[in-house]
């Protein structure tokens, strides 16, 4: 019995990791989420440690991750083998901003033991252009630095963040950009995006003529974020390389006269990232039907934008391309047709589109949903049931919900029913990882099951990692051995 | 015209948010010929979020009926208690009553504090009511018109302006605990047309509409409608209330297909619309309301109903309808009175009755008449009562 609450247990952080942000979502507030949130990570600390570490080898999303390395880090008496791996392993493919919050945070909560210190070390030298970071990070690198007790990357980059007024100039062409920036207009278009933009204010330089010179200094999102506030279109180069769930959050933001317009471009760079993320699965799940969430509150809130509409059309072209050639049935909720032209309109009778679906005669049915089943409530759940113990009891067609939007409330995503398994999704590229998890939900599958997957996943997760540092040092190797010849 | 007659609103399944519980109403085809007065959708063409044209352009100039641009024509309606610049000299007003048809509404002035409010707000052009504890004033007060004939107990003031201005307690919306929030996480239904709003289960106000534009317009100024203090009462000391979950049946033998479980999940809506109307929305459907008919235009009429005053524990509403000529809804807004409200409408209703007679109402409800006084003064009416006026008469009776 234990076996399976705890099972239980994990399975709920799991799905709350993947979804929650802290972050206000259509029915609870930033607070709500936040308190919730706060609450479920210690409750799975305290009592599945070596598990909850093992999530961070899973798909669950920044800000979870940072929060259970986080706490990790506060409570090293009770630490575990391999946590350390873990958390450097998980910091190297987070965002930089992030990670250096985290420190701020640790050294605003007084952790300062030697873990802490030589995550902080490891994570810090493997940084690839420490001048970059000194320059847009400055803050946090030298919180970081003073809080492990490091001395910096070389000797410039110390002076440009501890004794600024030292140096006349710098060798390090970054440096040196951002001290001739104060005076040269056209030293900042050699620094990164958001620095650059303060020094442009400080010059008065025109936004139009900015965006222009600066564009080969942005990364991909800021290319892509300027280039819809300047009014053109997104190259086509752009929208080929954008990830599924990014790409349909672009597509919900045009005017639906654009999305008809550029119907043909948007559905085939929709295709193939769904190819892309679909991978080696394409074609292999047979007769695929889905029930897809386009309701009023699958708009999300002022902070997720469309989060969940996003999810739910990214999944349809993944899902068409997961699906046997031509036997893929997307239905929306509110009874539309053309997935490209979807809004957040009307009512959620997911009950019967399930109906429609079920006819369709599929061998998986996938619902996409908050699972606020409201026109009539729990009808879904009930039609799930009947069809489970009635008319499919050989388990013919196999269900799941995956689901956007963490419920504050009930400390996990909201369920259609105790016999549906609902797993929570972040971006709809997870979808295939995540159906495997939904086997664990079923609550058919213990414990040792569980921790075996973990165990795998942690092991593939390690050896991914172990690999990836080994290339960079080569790499750096190589360049060194290069710049010494 | 007897009852609230809801033909052509179909109920579809509520959606719960804590103690509120919002059940839409829906049109299969929108009432022909009536719309929103068109200063109510901002004097201009509307667009929604995708860009497309959902509202109807509108010319500038004060004539109505609408000319919708396509041939058709509208009678309009402004809601009681709405604010716009009726005027054009750039002075807000408020709709005093609702308005139906030509010309422009009978309008109170909005107060200083609120005139400032108006302002900030004009540049959004954003729909907006006035206050209503300032319409409420104005609520029992247009169902009874005062008295006819000058009795010499009642003061000339009563009289001349009836029983306006009078304060009636009432709260507004963003007072009702969770009320703004059940709105805001609403989901409106295609064709929805109109809502009934429950706190705690208790009916505390219906609101139609003829279109479906009229009221995705309209939705969001629920908030800031009035609501009695009973309604915030029940809101604030009511726990959550439930979902009406639906259940199917699957008794052995009961479904045996596909086709069976989808009539089965047919039968769950239709239920729901069954237990709602007979049980939720009982009282307020099936009382008989003293209609009044203010107003005419094409074949639509503006009706104030008064409820019964009855002191039996039931739901007692107060209103206003606009209905065809059939007697079908097309526009309705109710409010809920508190029994102290009910108890103050008797007393009202008496009155006006025997033509505010204080003699003959006294004897009719077998008190005498001091004591009709007395409640009067502690119905909060004394001030239309007239005391020399009452000192002579009762001199008189002595007398007599």
């Amino acid at each position: 019995m234990s076996e399976l609450v705890a099972a239980e247990d994990v399975l709920l952080f799991v799905n709350a990791a993947v979804t929650a942000t802290g972050q206000r979502e259509f029915r609870s507030s930033a607070a709500e989420q936040r308190l919730s949130l706060a609450f479920l990570h210690e409750y799975v600390r305290v009592n599945y440690r070596p598990l909850y570490a093992s999530c961070l080898a899973l798909d669950i999303n920044d800000h979870n991750a940072v929060l259970v390395a986080e706490h990790l880090l506060r409570t090293p008496g009770e630490a575990g083998d391999g946590e350390g791996r873990l958390i450097a392993a998980r910091l190297a493919r987070t965002a930089p901003q992030r990670v250096y919050r985290l420190f701020r945070t640790l050294r605003g909560a007084g952790v300062n033991n030697r873990r802490t210190r030589a995550i902080v070390r490891e994570w810090l030298a493997a940084r690839p252009d420490p001048a970059l970071d000194a320059v847009k990070y400055r803050a946090g690198v030298k919180d970081a630095l003073r809080h492990a007790h490091l001395p910096a990357a070389d000797a410039e980059t110390g002076d440009f963040l501890f004794a600024p007024g030292r140096r006349t100039r710098y060798e390090n062409r970054t440096l040196e950009a951002y001290r001739r920036a104060h005076y040269d207009e056209n030293a900042l278009y050699a620094l990164p995006f958001t620095v650059a933009e303060g020094f442009a204010a400080k010059h008065g330089v025109e936004r139009k003529v900015f965006l222009e010179r600066i564009a080969p200094r942005m990364t991909r999102l800021e290319r892509l974020r300027s280039e819809r506030a300047a009014g053109r279109p997104a190259g086509a180069s752009g929208l080929a390389v954008m990830p599924l769930t990014r790409l349909a959050l672009y597509v919900l933001g045009l005017p639906f006269a654009e999305r008809a317009a550029r119907r043909a471009e948007l559905t085939e760079a929709l295709r193939a990232a769904a190819r892309r993320a679909a991978g080696p699965y394409a074609g292999s799940w047979g007769r695929v039907a889905a029930v897809l969430d386009d309701s009023f509150s699958s708009s999300g809130s002022a902070v997720k934008r469309r989060r969940p509409l996003a999810v739910a059309l990214g999944g349809h072209f993944l899902l068409e391309a997961l699906a046997a050639p031509g036997s893929y049935t997307g239905l929306w909720t509110s009874g539309g047709t053309d997935p490209l032209l979807v809004r957040p309109y009307g009512p959620t009778p997911l009950g019967m589109r399930i109906l429609d679906a079920l006819d369709t005669g599929p061998e998986r049915l996938v619902v996409v949903s908050d699972g606020w089943d409201n026109a009539p409530p729990g009808l879904a759940g009930e039609v799930l049931r009947v069809w489970r113990t009635r008319l499919d009891p050989e388990r013919r067609t196999a269900v799941v919900h995956v689901n956007p939007v963490y419920d504050a409330g009930v400390f996990d995503v909201r369920r259609l029913g105790p016999s549906v398994p609902a797993v929570g999704i972040r971006d709809a590229e997870d979808l295939p990882a995540l159906v495997e998890i939904a086997r664990f939900a079923e609550g058919r599958t213990g414990l040792t099951e569980l921790r075996s997957y973990l165990d795998r996943r942690v092991a593939d997760f390690l050896a991914e990692h172990a690999r990836e540092k080994a290339e960079r040092e080569k790499k750096a190797k190589a360049a060194g051995e290069g710049a010494g010849t | 015209m007897t009852r609230i007659d809801l033909t052509g609103l179909e109920v579809r399944p509520s959606q719960v948010w804590g103690g509120i519980r919002l059940v839409p109403l829906v049109r299969a085809e929108p009432v022909e010929g009536l719309r929103l007065h068109r200063e109510v959708y901002g004097g201009g063409a509307r667009l929604d979020d995708g860009g497309r044209d959902c509202g109807y352009a509108s010319s500038p100039g004060p004539s109505s009926p609408v000319d919708v641009g396509d041939g058709t024509v509208y009678t309009s309606y402004v809601p009681h208690g709405f604010v716009a610049d009726w005027s054009g000299e750039d002075r807000e007003t408020a709709a005093y009553g609702t308005r139906l048809g030509d010309g422009s509404p009978a309008t109170v002035p909005v107060r200083a504090p609120h005139h400032r409010l108006a302002k900030l707000r004009r540049g959004e052009r954003r729909l907006r009511f006035l206050p209503l504890h300032l319409a409420l004033e104005g609520y029992l007060a247009l169902h009874f018109g005062g008295p006819p004939v000058l009795w010499e107990e009642w003061s000339r003031e009563a009289l001349r302006r009836g029983l306006s201005p009078r304060a009636e307690a009432a709260h507004a919306g963003v007072d009702v605990p969770g009320l703004a929030e059940a709105l805001r996480v609403f989901e409106v239904h295609p064709g929805q047309c109109g809502v009934l709003v429950y706190a705690a289960d208790a009916l505390a106000a219906a609101f139609v509409v003829p279109h479906p534009e009229d009221y995705r317009l309209l939705h969001p100024t629920l908030v800031e409608d009035l609501y009695g203090e009973l309604v915030h009462q029940y809101a604030h000391y009511g726990g959550p209330v439930p979902a009406f979950a639906a259940r199917i049946r699957d008794g052995a033998g009961g479904i045996r297909d596909l086709a069976d479980l989808r009539a089965a999940a047919r039968e769950q809506e239709r239920r729901w619309a069954v237990a709602h109307d007979g049980l939720m929305a009982r009282d307020l459907l099936e009382t008989t309301y003293a209609f009044e008919r203010v107003h005419r235009a094409g074949p639509f009429a503006l009706y104030r109903f008064l409820p019964p005053f009855l002191r039996d524990g039931r739901e007692q509403h107060i209103g206003e309808l606009i209905a065809d000529r059939k007697g079908r809804t097309a526009y309705l807004k109710t409010f809920r009175l508190s029994d102290a409200q009910v108890r103050r409408g008797y007393l009202l209703r008496r009155l006006a009755f025997q033509d505010w007679h204080l003699e003959r109402t006294a004897g009719e409800l077998g008190i005498v008449r001091d004591e009709l006084v007395r409640r009067i003064r502690a119905a909060g009416f004394g001030g239309l009562l007239d005391a020399n006026g009452l000192a002579r008469a009762a001199r008189e009776s002595q007398e007599g």
